[in-house]
């Protein structure tokens, strides 16, 4: 039976999913959740994730929820080699960069995200001071990112891990966004995200990521 | 007597710093702290810097390896001297529940009561007054997660399931510091949450990382 995941493609955290499904070449189904009328706070939603967010995963009887969490499991079941988990050293390593994604950078892509797409989307005005205040930090941390980027091929180390693809859908909004050029400052890391973004399973995505026509 | 492999840097009153160091006492490890000092602008100077370019604690040296994030520290710890804590070797659903609490601590509720911990407790150490606003929107939020917990403790003795993991553990500092808040009530107010509580502060290792952590003595709001 196909593994199901609940939510739509374009939500980063959804789509964080959907890569690494594709990245084990696992079946699949996504369900859609049409949070414009308030589906991701129904009561079928809420058994499926009781915080009323997006994803929700099914696999048989086991019902998951928490992007992070969901990846690990996925790319677990599937074989993957993106976690490293048969060697101490590197598995710490992507778990570090993992926990940075989370806190550094997806944290401020965020609300830039927010208030850049769903804002206007949804008839508003873009608070363009927490636009500011989020890719100044944003910037910091792309400094980080440089100097790693400077001595390692990827985040984690000389070898690819989930620590890289999870950057993908926030990093997708941010190089089709108005931001773009805040990483011309940075160009190993401009390089790693190209190289991320050309990944097969990242290309696939994208695709179920697009939005509708207005 | 040898001076141990793993160290961390930092200050142990940080429930961060706390959450490494309560990963290595449940896992029995041998470490040494070296203290740091907020205050003195420790963790912006150079030789910090090299340890972890976010300028943050802890930081676990362990032999060869650098490590920064604490649940990144304390997976590693607890995959290293103690891979029970993560689930059952080969039991993918366990694997995947761990984290899934994992996740939902960082993401759900730590944002939460950190906010609150922040404005009840540490307010005077960063020279301002105790936003109630931010207090009372925290508050509602917490609420309904803390409902989420119940529910679920209800169905489980921990978090993933009925085995002790991580996933409990890497609430217990935070929460600690909440819990000397007169915002305890909310824990209090819910038997699964508090009796699954009452359980993790019972713990040998959860008994010596809350004596590093005297928040209920430093600077605790007039009840």
């Amino acid at each position: 039976m196909a593994m199901k995941v609940y939510g739509p493609a374009m939500s980063t955290n959804v789509a964080r999913v959907l890569v690494c499904l594709e990245e084990v070449g696992a079946e699949y189904e996504v369900v859609p959740v049409d949070m414009t009328t308030g589906e991701h706070k129904s009561p079928a939603h809420d058994a499926r994730n009781p915080f009323g967010q997006v994803p929700a995963f099914q696999d048989g009887d086991l019902i998951l929820y928490e992007s992070r969490a969901i990846s690990k499991y996925i790319l677990r079941k599937g074989g993957s080699d993106l976690l490293r988990e048969s060697n101490l050293a590197e598995s710490a390593m992507v778990d570090v960069w993992l926990e940075v994604e989370s806190g550094h950078f997806s944290s401020t892509m965020s609300p830039i995200i927010f208030q850049c797409l769903v804002v206007p989307f949804l008839g508003g005005e873009t608070d363009t001071k927490i636009v500011q205040e989020n890719l100044e930090k944003l910037k910091t941390a792309l400094g980080v990112y440089e100097a790693r980027l400077s001595r390692f091929k990827y985040l984690a180390g000389d070898f690819v891990s989930l620590a890289d693809i999870s950057h993908f859908p926030a990093a997708y909004y941010l190089l089709g966004g108005s931001h773009a050029s805040v990483l011309d400052a940075y160009p190993h890391v401009k390089a790693w995200l190209a190289e991320v973004m050309d990944r097969p399973s990242v290309r696939k995505v994208v695709e179920l990521m697009k939005l509708p026509s207005a | 007597m040898a001076t141990p492999a793993v160290k961390v840097y930092g200050w142990a009153i940080s429930p961060f710093v706390s959450r490494a160091l309560l990963a290595l006492e449940e896992a029995g490890v041998d470490y040494e702290l070296v203290p740091m000092s907020r205050q003195a602008g420790d963790h912006r100077r150079p030789e910090h810097l090299a340890r972890n370019p976010f300028e943050k604690v802890p930081v676990l040296e362990d032999g060869d390896l650098t490590l920064f994030e604490s649940r990144a520290i304390a997976r590693h710890v607890l995959r290293k001297h103690k891979p029970e804590l993560l689930g059952t070797a080969g039991n993918l659903e366990q694997a995947a529940l761990v984290d899934v609490w994992l996740e939902v601590e960082a993401h759900q509720l730590s944002p939460l009561a950190i906010a609150i911990v922040v404005e009840c407790i540490f307010t005077p150490f960063l020279g301002r007054e105790r936003n109630q606003a931010v207090v009372d929107e925290n508050v509602e939020k917490l609420k309904k997660v803390l409902e989420v917990y119940e529910a679920r403790l209800s169905q489980s003795k921990y978090l993933a399931g009925d085995f002790l993991s991580l996933a409990d553990l890497s609430h217990f500092t935070i929460m600690h510091c909440f819990m000397a808040t007169e915002y305890a009530t909310l824990v209090e107010a819910l038997p699964h949450v508090s009796a699954w509580w009452e359980s993790l502060a019972a713990r040998p290792a959860t008994k010596k990382v809350a004596e590093f952590m005297p928040v209920g003595t430093a600077g605790a709001p007039q009840k």
